[in-house]
């Protein structure tokens, strides 16, 4: 054995058979590659709309409206590649802005204590989301559905109860708000501009579920799990404690949004959030995720959550009817469905 | 990790003197009323191939997933070194040695080569928080264990999706190898190949035998299994046929056994009786198929 093993030291030869992959299909093969195409064509076309548009002021406001939804979109996207859907990741944003806003402004906790006490609450809910998915085997697009219908009401119904409106707001008048608010909810300016501070946020997470998607272990663990849980449980991969981990991600991502959301705007709907959870997954899958799981980017879900900021706000400026913005987003969708297509196609079946 | 391996005494040393590598000992399994394996033993010794034939429901699988790790015996004793071992995890299984390849290889096609290849037990560098995926030292050791193997890997970031059935089963091997394993357990890794393809399998059977890994082939194609194998276990419907080495077994017996042997003697001796010149041909084709027209 000792002398079978031992083998001559690698040569570093510079692998030539690679060049032989044009750069034009490596570049295709890449899942957020679509999404990129389609930052630029919908950047071009309504700049060449509006002048507004392409401005700095234009720019904040379409990166704002994107940062929403791509923050979300982050741990959205994750949760699709390791191979589950969350639909109440739209209203668990909801619960935990309410949660936060009736905690402090109804029951006078510290503000900093009810935001710990709503993390822990979404914390919750992600577990039990990720945990019922794992131990039952049932889809997650039925649990979490459940879990979406189960969080509204309750949004609604404790909403009602504790205000007896449909609103939780007052949040300003709240000690230590100031604070609360220079962190999640004040303005940056560039150039004389004033930007969202969200959006540096939304930057800074897509660089870290980036990371963590394609540089550390537990990412290799959110695509083998998505990808093949069965063989990736016969090679001692966690992927119950990864699908429980995905879900809580998620869940504290809703937390964060939810805070922002109230600290920002001082007041939120008990309807906050209801349908975003499709929109979640729209930016996800225009970023390349596959439905199927296994394959996606963050950067993508980041880059189709900025399609949809710019399709939003560009409509408007460009004096057009806002009502077909969702006809756009729909046409978007397929379009982006039909590309992931093929390129799985490339990515799979390779040179013959 | 290379290195490691490279400084481990061989395997056929450490096991001492006489002891296999691997014993089984009256093996039983039921699951509920239904008896899956009744009484199995066999041995699994350093440097050679025991062949584990059978067909469709022989409990082959039942017998893999009891040696690694999957199930638990109801009766019988696996004896690992002379010295008794329980499994109650694959985890455990691993930790001795004992590396399964499945059917399926366990494999991720969309993800890559390297990918796959340290699925589950990635090295990592850096210090938490900012801990990491080695991927360059994933990269490197995958294409250098791949050249092992004798095969050279065109690019290890190609999805394993798109190499062919006898490279999977390859990098499902040299992955096992790489992780320390002593013994092989291979699932059936010639069913769903080509002739060819099936011929590279064997060839990487033997390299992993000579390299003085004990390797455990499960198949139901005596073809297969008889130029490789220097052991025959076979089963049917849970029942042992007999545990044979291969200076007691004759290819043709293999087969006849393997076939149904008293079954299909009997099916060749009532065509035989049909009178019909065609259906007697057939029997007496079978007879000579299964040796019994020679032997017996």
């Amino acid at each position: 054995m000792t002398t079978t093993l031992e083998r001559p030291p690698a040569q570093p030869q510079p692998d030539e058979r690679v060049a032989r992959v044009s750069l034009a299909r490596r570049l295709l093969v890449k899942p957020e590659f679509g999404a990129l195409v389609g930052v630029i064509v919908i950047f071009v076309f309504f700049s060449f709309e509006s002048d507004v548009f392409r401005s700095m002021e234009g720019a904040a406001n379409w990166l704002d409206g994107a940062s929403t939804v791509g923050l979300m979109a982050i741990p959205i996207s994750l949760l699709m590649i390791g191979g589950h859907f969350d639909l109440s990741a739209g209203v668990q944003v909801g619960t935990a802005g309410l949660a936060t806003g009736i905690m402090t402004t109804y029951w006078g906790l510290n503000v900093y204590a009810s935001m710990v006490v709503s993390l822990c609450l979404l914390l919750f809910i992600g577990f039990i989301n990720g945990f019922l998915v794992t131990r039952t085997g049932l889809p997650s697009f039925i649990i979490t559905l459940g879990m979406f219908l189960a969080l509204q009401g309750i949004n609604l119904g404790v909403t009602k109860q504790v205000t007896n409106t449909v609103q939780v707001s007052n949040l300003n008048l709240v000690p230590g708000y100031q604070a609360l608010k220079d962190i999640f909810g004040s303005q940056i300016s560039i150039g004389g501009h004033k930007f969202q501070i969200a959006i540096l946020w939304w930057i800074i997470f897509t660089i870290i579920g980036s990371w963590l998607l394609t540089q550390t272990r537990f990412g290799n663990w959110i695509f083998a799990s998505g990808g093949d849980p069965n063989a990736s449980k016969n090679v001692g991969v966690p992927t119950s404690r990864t699908t429980i981990t995905l879900f809580m991600l998620t869940s504290a991502m809703a937390w964060f949004v939810g805070n922002t959301q109230i600290i920002r705007f001082s007041t939120i709907q008990a309807q906050v959030g209801i349908g975003q959870e499709l929109i979640y997954i729209v930016a996800a899958v225009i970023g390349g995720c596959l439905l199927t799981g296994g394959y996606g980017s963050v950067i993508g879900a980041s880059l189709g959550a900025l399609i949809f900021g710019m399709t939003q706000s560009g409509i408007v400026y460009a004096n057009w009817n806002s009502d077909w913005f969702k006809t756009f987003v729909g046409a978007m969708l397929l379009l982006a469905v039909l590309a992931n297509q093929f390129v799985r196609r490339l990515a799979t079946q390779g040179r013959r | 990790m290379s290195v490691e391996v490279t400084e481990q005494p061989p395997p056929a040393s450490e096991s001492g003197s006489d002891a296999p590598m691997l014993e089984i000992r009256n093996m039983t399994k039921t699951f509920g009323s239904v008896i899956s394996l009744s009484d199995i033993s066999t041995t699994v010794r350093a440097g050679k191939v025991t062949c584990v034939l059978g067909d469709n429901g022989a409990g082959k699988s039942t017998f893999i997933k009891i040696l690694s790790g999957v199930h638990q015996p109801t009766k019988g004793e696996l004896l690992m070194d002379g010295k008794p071992v329980v499994f109650h995890e694959p985890r455990d299984a691993l930790d001795v040695g004992i590396a399964t390849v499945y059917q399926d290889l366990a494999m991720v096609p969309l993800m890559a080569i390297w990918r796959n290849f340290f699925l589950g037990s990635e090295p990592r560098k850096g210090f938490w928080p900012l801990k990491r995926f080695d991927k360059e030292k994933a990269k490197k050791i995958t294409r250098e264990e791949m050249r092992d193997m004798g095969i050279d890997i065109r690019d290890p970031d190609q999805p394993v999706g798109t190499l062919s059935g006898g490279e999977r089963q390859c990098v499902a091997i040299a992955r096992a190898v790489h992780f320390g394993a002593r013994l092989l357990i291979l699932d059936e890794p010639t069913s769903a190949l080509g002739v060819k393809q099936s011929g590279v399998v064997l060839k990487y059977i033997l390299q992993a035998r000579d390299k003085g890994l004990g390797v455990i082939f499960i198949t139901h194609n005596p073809h297969h299994a008889y130029p490789v194998g220097d052991r025959f276990l076979l089963l049917k419907r849970g029942k042992s046929l007999g545990d044979f080495d291969k200076s007691d077994i004759s290819l043709t017996e293999l087969t006849g056994m393997m076939a149904g042997g008293a079954e299909l003697e009997q099916l060749a001796h009532e065509l035989e009786q049909e009178g019909d010149t065609e259906t007697s041909a057939i029997g007496h084709e079978i007879a000579a198929d299964i040796g019994t027209g020679t032997t017996s």
